[in-house]
């Protein structure tokens, strides 16, 4: 029971009073930036992080990923209230939650989404406790092919596993490793896509794209639809947090359920946005009461909330054990690890254990603290809600101004920005999918370099990646991933063909 | 999306906005290929070249691209869905020319006073608050930043004239 002594130890450096002030401090913040729009998790945490430039690392991760719980709890509220998803992962809150808020039942309607994604959040940390390691450990073996394997799996997945057209999927992808390529050359020192500007050189920062994207993106479709906010208020005391939580115990098949696919699409690159509706939908298929759901049914609430969090959670796995984002926002922290001088991947559980442990520590200690945060202070935030857009608007794009601009301290990062929220738009619009964009500017390097690397081990021959087993069954399963969008309407068609024989 | 009843008429459908992207990726595509074949794509004595990666991102980009503008030439025939209303439009230009406006204004005046303006302006002619409130709002959240940027964080951002007279 390694893993429970060094828990222990992650526990005395998390539970120091800075440690746990930064811990409200990062909850509140997160709670807020999830109930704005055009704020979210992953830009966010973006414009928060030069602020933490001069904490420690352990410090400084323990804030963010506050940020991040908060941010996750912080969706439900506007869903439910507001009936508008302030995270693209409680679109499926709002099916059941919004109906129960319009029957008078808010303050359960809150109490049970909040439960049900600390219950989420708390199984996916105990996963990551005890496998992390064990993946770290396993991953110390990997070479340069069995990396560019995981990375082609990770990308292929996405290509697998979203719901649009998988061109788009693979063109947004692309263009993300094309923009990574901007600027020197690690290797040869070439210049590559600058086309002579010297300000280009730097490359693209996969922080500035970020906060394009998804905060002016969001706030310019957020204007289009001419948002009022009428929203229902709720009112949370510890009698109506007792007897939802009375209630909830009833729901735990639903909820083992939402946890497992939660965990599974948060350490595959799903991420909590499918994983939520997956939850949902299973949910209303498997239960007693699924002719209810979308009527204001509990269930209906739980089941994606729990997976929202499981997966939102379980996706700073591959993060902390391979160097690896599963989603966005954790693209972003590993973004933070590099700045504060940390190599994310299989040798931070060896090299720093501290900061490791620490931060799996306050996972547990956060998402507490989350809990009672936002279960004493819903009100307050559903007031933040009732000021007008019109002031939020402009405080939240000189807040992403001012976010770019402290990336690099480069004018051109803002302009930039605006560019990059004008793509948000369209591409939102279109359904461009804009998370496996930003990880392939994140991993593009990365990525590229591993390519590198394996074939010079095989002199320019891509027989490497099927060298031995490891690498051979990890390349085939991305190939499977690759080709299933294209293969899966034959194989319906070819069903339909045969039903249609019998019949 | 799809909503083919709204408030205005569709100034573009959603067939030309994706024939118009696709058309931009596969431009994109074939420049990232261009540049890359400039600068060596192909296999040297010591390894890959410098553009060898990035070539074939280019590739695919163009691939997926040239599918899409078919898709999207074919989607044109079939529906008429808009992309954006002209009341849409003008919603999101209301927000979006002002912003560009702030930008451009933070290399004249600074980020802290061009926010203030910002932020002031939109209220009073956007949200029609009075200029009392717009302009306590706008100054609020500029001093604030500054305080916080400057003096607690220590990181220094784009300063004007402002500040320059007052000696900051």
């Amino acid at each position: 029971m390694d893993e429970l002594q060094s828990l222990l130890n992650g526990f005395a450096i998390a539970l120091t009073l800075q440690n746990v002030l930064l811990m409200f401090l990062g909850i509140v913040l997160g709670v807020l930036i999830g109930v704005l729009p055009g704020l979210g998790g992953a830009n966010g945490i973006a414009i928060l992080l030069p602020l933490t430039f001069t904490m420690s690392p352990t410090s400084a991760i323990i804030m963010l990923s506050c940020i991040y719980w908060g941010a996750l709890f912080g969706g439900a509220i506007t869903s439910i209230l507001f009936n508008i998803p302030g995270e693209p992962w409680s679109v499926a809150t709002t099916f059941d939650g919004h109906p129960m808020a319009r029957q008078g039942r808010a303050g359960e309607a809150l109490t049970a989404a909040f439960t049900g994604s600390f219950i989420g959040a708390f199984f996916a940390v105990v996963m990551i406790t005890f496998l992390a390691p064990l993946v770290a450990e396993f991953a110390l073996r990997f070479g340069p092919p069995e990396y560019f394997a995981v990375y082609l799996l990770a990308f292929c997945s996405f290509v697998g596993m979203g719901k649009g057209s998988p061109w788009k999927t693979i063109a947004a992808m692309m263009l993300g490793f094309a923009l990574a390529a901007v600027g020197m050359d690690t290797v040869t020192g070439q210049l590559r896509l600058t086309f002579g500007s010297t300000e280009l050189m730097r490359g693209f920062d996969f922080l500035v794209a970020v906060i394009g994207l998804f905060g002016i993106g969001e706030i310019l479709q957020t204007m289009e639809e001419g948002l009022e906010f009428k929203g229902r208020s709720a009112k949370i005391d510890a009698r109506v947090v007792w007897q939802t939580w009375k209630q909830l115990p009833r729901f735990w098949a639903t909820s083992i359920r939402a946890v497992l696919i939660g965990c599974w699409m948060g350490v595959t690159p799903g991420g909590a946005t499918p994983a939520s509706f997956m939850s949902y939908g299973v949910a209303r298929q498997i239960s007693k009461n699924g002719h209810n759901f979308g009527k204001g049914e509990m269930e209906g609430v739980v089941a994606p909330e729990v997976a929202a969090h499981a997966a939102g959670t379980s996706a700073l796995l591959p993060m902390l054990a391979l160097g690896i984002p599963g989603s966005p926002t954790a693209a972003v922290l590993l973004g933070g690890l590099l700045i504060w001088g940390l190599q994310p991947g299989p040798l931070l559980f060896v090299e720093q254990p501290d900061f490791v442990w620490g931060l799996i520590a306050s996972m547990y200690l956060g998402n507490l603290v989350g809990l009672f945060v936002v279960l004493t202070t819903v009100p307050l935030f559903a007031a933040i809600l009732r000021v007008p857009f019109s002031i939020i608007a402009p405080v939240i794009i000189v807040v992403c101004a001012i976010g770019a601009y402290t990336v690099n301290n480069a004018m051109l990062d803002v302009w930039l920005m605006m560019l990059f929220g004008v793509a948000g738009y369209v591409f939102k619009k279109l359904d461009y999918p804009m998370a496996p964009m930003v990880l392939a500017l994140v991993l593009g390097d990365r990525a590229e370099d591993s390519f590198r690397q394996a074939m010079l081990m095989s002199q320019g021959s891509l027989t490497i990646l099927w060298q031995n087993w490891l690498v051979g069954s990890i390349t085939a399963l991305a190939l499977v991933m690759l080709a299933w969008p294209f293969v899966s309407p034959l194989l319906a068609r070819l069903r339909g063909a045969r039903a249609a024989q019998q019949a | 999306m799809d909503r083919p009843e709204g408030d205005g008429d569709g100034v573009v459908t959603v067939a030309t906005m994706e024939i118009i992207v696709a058309g931009l990726f596969l431009a994109f595509g074939g420049m990232v290929m261009f540049d890359s074949y400039r600068i060596g794509a192909s296999w040297a004595s010591d390894g890959p070249e410098a553009g060898y990666f990035p070539f074939y991102t280019g590739l695919i980009i163009v691939v997926a691209s040239l599918v899409l503008l078919v898709q999207g030439v074919r989607q044109r025939a079939a529906s008429r869905a808009a992309f954006v209303e002209a009341g849409q439009l003008r919603q999101v230009a209301l927000v979006f020319v002002p912003a560009l406006l702030y930008v451009a204004g933070i290399a004249l005046a600074g980020i802290y006073v061009s926010s203030a303006v910002y932020i002031t302006l939109f209220m009073v002619f956007i949200g029609h608050y009075r200029w009392l409130r717009s302009a306590a709002v706008g100054a609020g959240v500029g001093v604030f930043a500054f305080v916080l940027f400057e003096r607690w964080f220590s990181i220094p951002l784009p300063k004007g004239f402002v500040e320059r007279a007052l000696g900051l």
